[in-house]
Formats: structure tokens, sequence, C-alpha cells
């Protein structure tokens, strides 16, 4: 069963129909029903291919949350072998919201550490919806810590709303915990390359995308605050939640002219959840690449190539 | 409604307003309301002589009192560029800039000086909330990256003191990319061997208590001030219970080991002499307040700053 976003609500009137016509055709033999479920068929293709075409910011962000996208653990799973996750923050305990640890891509050891949703009610609450606590900054410093050490290379994977906005969460440092986090993206000497998944969440996702190169999957969004949170401050009225997303320019497309991520991944028609198998190897792909597209170069230069791309920000804007 | 609510109580408010004295003489303690002469208050360094409250500090009222004889040179920052996302909201960005540079008469949120303070050379940097709240954005990056460049040259310590509701959400993921780029300018403090010391003042939230105002040598406080990561409004809503009294101020953090010191602004001056000359190598400062340095100390420093680049055109990326 497909769950479908709002703005699709036309297409999925049209595949439902296709499917009711199907369902009669089966218990009726007699009945002819193929060329008017074909000509159905057409139509929803047809519609997928008009919505998807140019989705606006809004749409994007939807698609970028939507429950079926694949996410870490899908990615993980299906890409790496020796998958050998490693827990805890040694200090407090281990936040599920953050998965990681040792596993092969091809022939290549990597740290592979991510956030990781939840795919149903139970799991969405372990993970508490990818938001991590200073815990999960802290295990991610820590396995950032081996990758550097043991030089194997740090890949990332991020999909967050953000980090997680409680009280023992900022009783116990999330600021800071955050912030040491991108500090140690910023002092390895090993290649790091991240993927934004889905969601780029403000400083949640920083603490894991500060690396020598950032791909972006063609619909996951990478945002200073969530059109929502800007949309109530900046017009008091989250319901402008499509003007802020327009606004903040949180698209992989805009972060590309901006500097800010490297390239983009397509998504099959109709989003990554659409076709997960496709979306999860062209990822594997795009990740072996600009790896290999890093190897050769000495810790130094990699380190300080990945301070000076930081650096360097913001010299581009959007053509007008 | 009836003729007390309609007739009455207007006339009784409008007697107490009109107790109200000129702003300009005399001014309200935030906290407990005591009316405090202007200029009393401003030898306090606008710390109420009452109760004690700390109210909002320009960076140049600060700076003024923390330098020997209020001397200072400011550092040139590099000019970023105007509104990249060409940004508007219900109002256009570049008026909003304008209206925020109109009323604090400051170019932008952050200001950055050389001087003197006890006979000790420092850098420093001070947010100025009046600005856009003191928003963290590709200017208040630069300016960090410029104060940082400006004590690894001039072999001096990095003084900083925050005060943001956040990043500029008017620069999108530009601000957000400020995080990355001013921790940048902290490891070039650390890799020089030099001291970096935050003073977080009131109120120092989100993206910038997440990532320089967190990653000092030391962390010192003004008394009450908030400093958070998430505000308590937001946290509320998420876990749907009151927070406790005094949560995420300042002595609730140095109880939660975030800070090493919490400070009154009246005494912040002779701490951060003791500290940055013992942390230099320093001998015991000469106390007491000193007059400015020999004219032509700071400004031999300053005719360098004025020659400070822009950073991303230092070294050509390859």
């Amino acid at each position: 069963m497909t769950n479908y976003l709002d703005f699709e609500r036309p297409l999925a009137e049209i595949e439902g129909k296709a499917e009711e016509l199907r369902a009669m055709a089966r218990q009726n033999s007699e009945m002819d029903i193929e060329e008017e479920a074909k000509a159905l068929d057409k139509k929803a293709a047809d519609m997928l291919q008009d919505l998807y075409k140019s989705l606006s910011p809004w749409r994007k962000c939807l698609v970028a949350r939507h429950p079926d996208r694949p996410h870490c653990k899908d990615y993980i799973e299906a890409l790496f072998n020796e998958y050998t996750p490693l827990a805890g923050d040694r200090n407090f305990a281990d936040d599920h919201a953050v998965m990681g640890g040792l596993a092969r891509l091809g022939d290549r050891a990597v740290m592979v550490i991510g956030h990781e949703k939840g795919f149903d009610t139970k799991s969405r609450i372990a993970r508490n919806f990818g938001m991590a606590r200073p815990e999960g900054y802290r295990k991610t410093i820590r396995l950032m810590d081996i990758a550097d050490r043991f030089g194997l290379p740090v890949v990332t994977l991020v999909d967050t709303p953000g980090a997680y906005p409680g009280k023992g969460a900022e009783e116990r440092g999330q600021s800071e915990a955050i912030a040491r986090s991108t500090e140690k993206c910023l002092q390895l000497s090993v290649p790091m390359v991240s993927v934004i998944i889905g969601e780029g969440g403000s400083g949640g996702a920083v603490a894991f995308a500060t690396a020598n190169r950032v791909a972006m999957l063609e619909h996951s969004i990478y945002s200073v605050i969530s059109p929502e949170g800007c949309a109530s401050i900046l017009w008091k009225d989250a319901e402008k939640m499509r003007e802020a997303a327009e606004a903040l320019r949180l698209t992989a497309q805009d972060l590309i002219k901006l500097g800010v991520a490297d390239r983009t991944i397509p998504e099959p028609l109709g989003g990554a959840h659409r076709n997960r198998e496709t979306v999860i190897a062209d990822v594997g792909l795009a990740i072996e690449e600009l790896l290999a597209d890093l190897d050769g170069k000495s810790g130094k230069k990699l380190l300080e190539e990945r301070r000076r791309k930081y650096l360097d920000l913001g010299s581009k804007g959007l053509a007008a | 409604m009836n003729w007390i609510s309609n007739y009455v109580r207007p006339r009784i408010n409008s007697i107490f307003s009109r107790r109200e004295v000129p702003e300009n003489l005399w001014s309200k303690c935030d906290e407990c309301g005591t009316m405090l002469f202007h200029r009393e208050l401003k030898d306090n360094l606008n710390v109420c002589t009452n109760c004690g409250h700390h109210m909002a500090i320009t960076p140049r009222a600060r700076f003024a009192a923390l330098f020997d004889g209020g001397a200072f040179a400011t550092v040139k920052v590099p000019e970023p560029m105007a509104d990249p996302l060409h940004f508007r909201d219900q109002k256009k960005y570049p008026d909003r800039l304008r209206a925020a540079q109109k009323t604090t008469g400051e170019k932008e949120a952050m200001l950055v000086a050389t001087g003197e303070i006890g006979r000790t050379p420092i850098v420093a940097a001070a947010q100025d909330f009046s600005f856009m709240g003191g928003s963290m954005g590709m200017y208040v990056g630069n300016a960090i990256i410029a104060a940082a460049e400006q004590a690894v040259k001039l072999k001096r310590p990095l003084i900083l003191f925050s005060a943001a509701g956040g990043a500029r959400m008017q620069e999108g993921i530009l601000s957000l990319m400020q995080m990355p780029r001013t921790t940048v300018a902290v490891q070039m403090l650390k890799e020089a061997g030099l001291p970096y010391i935050v003073v977080l003042t009131h109120p120092t939230t989100g993206g910038v208590t997440a990532s320089y105002a967190m990653l000092g040598d030391v962390h010192i406080a003004e008394p009450n001030a908030l400093i958070c990561f998430a505000g308590p409004r937001v946290i509320e809503q998420t876990i749907r219970e009151k927070l406790p009294e005094g949560f995420q101020r300042a002595e609730y953090l140095l109880d939660h080991g975030m800070l090493d010191r919490v400070t009154p602004r009246t005494e912040m001056r002779e701490e951060l002499i003791t500290i940055t000359r013992m942390l230099m190598g320093l001998p015991p400062a000469v106390r007491g307040d000193l007059p400015a340095p020999a004219p032509g100390a700071e400004a031999a420093t300053e005719d360098e700053n004025t020659k400070a680049e822009n950073p991303a055109t230092e070294t050509p990326k390859k």
C-alpha cells in the first residue's frame, strides 16, 4: 500500500479507481476492463510525472519526510557488508536516534554513522524520530575518533528533524555536544563524505555533515530551521510554512548553487519511497565515487581542504 | 463594560503613566522596576544598583569599560555578500538590516577590537543583541574569523562576548554554515596555542551556543543569563510540562558542568585580566583603572587591521 501525501490525493484517486476495476475483474471474469484500467494507469503516470516535474520547496519537505522513504538503517543493511554496530558514548547512554559502526563498502572498511528515524510507531519512539540527544553526538565523536586513529574514511547519512529539544538533553549539554561534533568533523585526517538522505535539520545535521563532500538526494532538504518554525517566528503564523520553505532555499538544487552541497543524487519519479532499491543502489554508487575522488590525498590535505571549503562558503549567492 | 472600565480605569492609568519620566534621564530596571538614574546605571555597566539584574549592554559600551582608558581599535571585518538568498518574509531582509542599522548605529551584530586590559594586549569580539537579536549570519561569522586571525597574527588571546537568539534565518543555510566556519576560527586559536575565553551573556541560544560559544578554553557567564540550545518555550511545547525555575540560566549551567564560572559584569574585567595573564605566562597585573596605553601602540595595529582581507581570498582554493 502506498502512503499518499496530501498533494498526491488526485493521483491516489486515479490509482485507487484502477485498482478497484482490477479487483472487480478478478471476481467477474466476463468483465473486460483492461483497456479502461490501462487508460487510468496512463493518466496516473502522467499525473505523477506532472506532480514531480517541479516540486515546490514545501512539497519537497513533505517528500523528504515521507514515512516510507528509505532510512539510514535501510541504506546500511543494503549497501554495507560486515556492518558491526558500535554503541554508547562511554559517558551516559547509547542514543538510538544515532546508529553507526564499522562496515565495508565494497572492499573498503569505513566508519558509517547516521540518524535513524524508525519505520513504525514502536521503532520511531525507540529512535526518538531521529532526534539525537547529547549522547548521540558524543557517540558520533567517539566513532569519528576511532576512524581517524585507524585511517578509516567516515561516511555519514543525515536524516534528522533536528537535535532533540528536551529537558534532559539540555541538562547534559546539547549545545556543547553539537559544537564538539562539528569540531571533530573539522579535525579528521581521514576522508569524510556525507549524504543528506531526507531531512538535514539545523545544528543536528551540521554536527554530522561538515564533510569533504556533501551529496544530497534530489528531494532532500537542509535548513537552518524547519519551515514551520521559521513561519511561526517571522510570519507569526506556522501555517505560512509554504512561504517559509520557499524563502529558506532549503532544496538540494539551491544548496548546490550556494556551494553547500557538492552533488545531487537523482531520485526515481515520485520520490525515493516509490523505488527504494534503485535509490539505495544509487546512493551507494555516489558514496563510492565521492570516496574515490578523495583517494590519495594526505591527511593534512583532507583536513585543510575541508576547513577551506567551509571558510570559503558564502562567496556564492543565488543568481537573481 | 461599565463606567468603571470605560472611564475610571483609563483615568487611573493615565495618572500612573504620567509618572513615567523622560527616557533619557531615568531608566527602569526590567526586573525589579526600580527607577535608575541614567548616569549611575551607565557607571554600573547597565547592572541594576538595586537588585543586581544585568541589562543588555552594547558592544561599544562594554569595550569602553573593558579596555584600559576605554581605548580600543576596531578590527575591520570583511563585508559578506548582501542578501544572498533574496530573502523576504513580511519584510525584505535588506529593509530589516537597514532598520537595525538605523536604531543601533552599528553596521552589524558583532564588533571586534584590539586593545589592552590591565596592560594585557587582547583581541575582543562582542555580539550585539540589539542588532536583529544578535543573530549569527555571514557578517558575524566573518567577524569571528577576523578576530581569530587578528589574535593569531598578534599572538594575543581572544575574548568573545556572546549574545544571540541563534542563527539569522534570513540568510538560511548560509547562516547555519557559520557553525563550521566559526569552529574553524576557534581551531586557528587552539593550534596557535592562544587562549579563547567565552563570556556568555543573556541570551546565548541556538546555533551560537552549539558552536563557538561552547568551544572556549574557559567559559564565564553573566548572572542569570539564559544559555541553551533549544529555548524554554520550545521545550515546554515538546515535553508538555512546565520547566523548573532557573532552568537554562547561568547558575543552572554552572551546576551542570557547562560553565567554569558565573561572574557579575562589574567584576568581569578584573577576572579576565587575571585569567588571561596567567594563561599567557605574564606576571600579575597592576590593579586599578589604567589610562589608555601610550598612543601609537594600538594605532600601529589598527593600520595592520585595516589591511585584513577576506580570509577567503588569502589562499586560493585548489
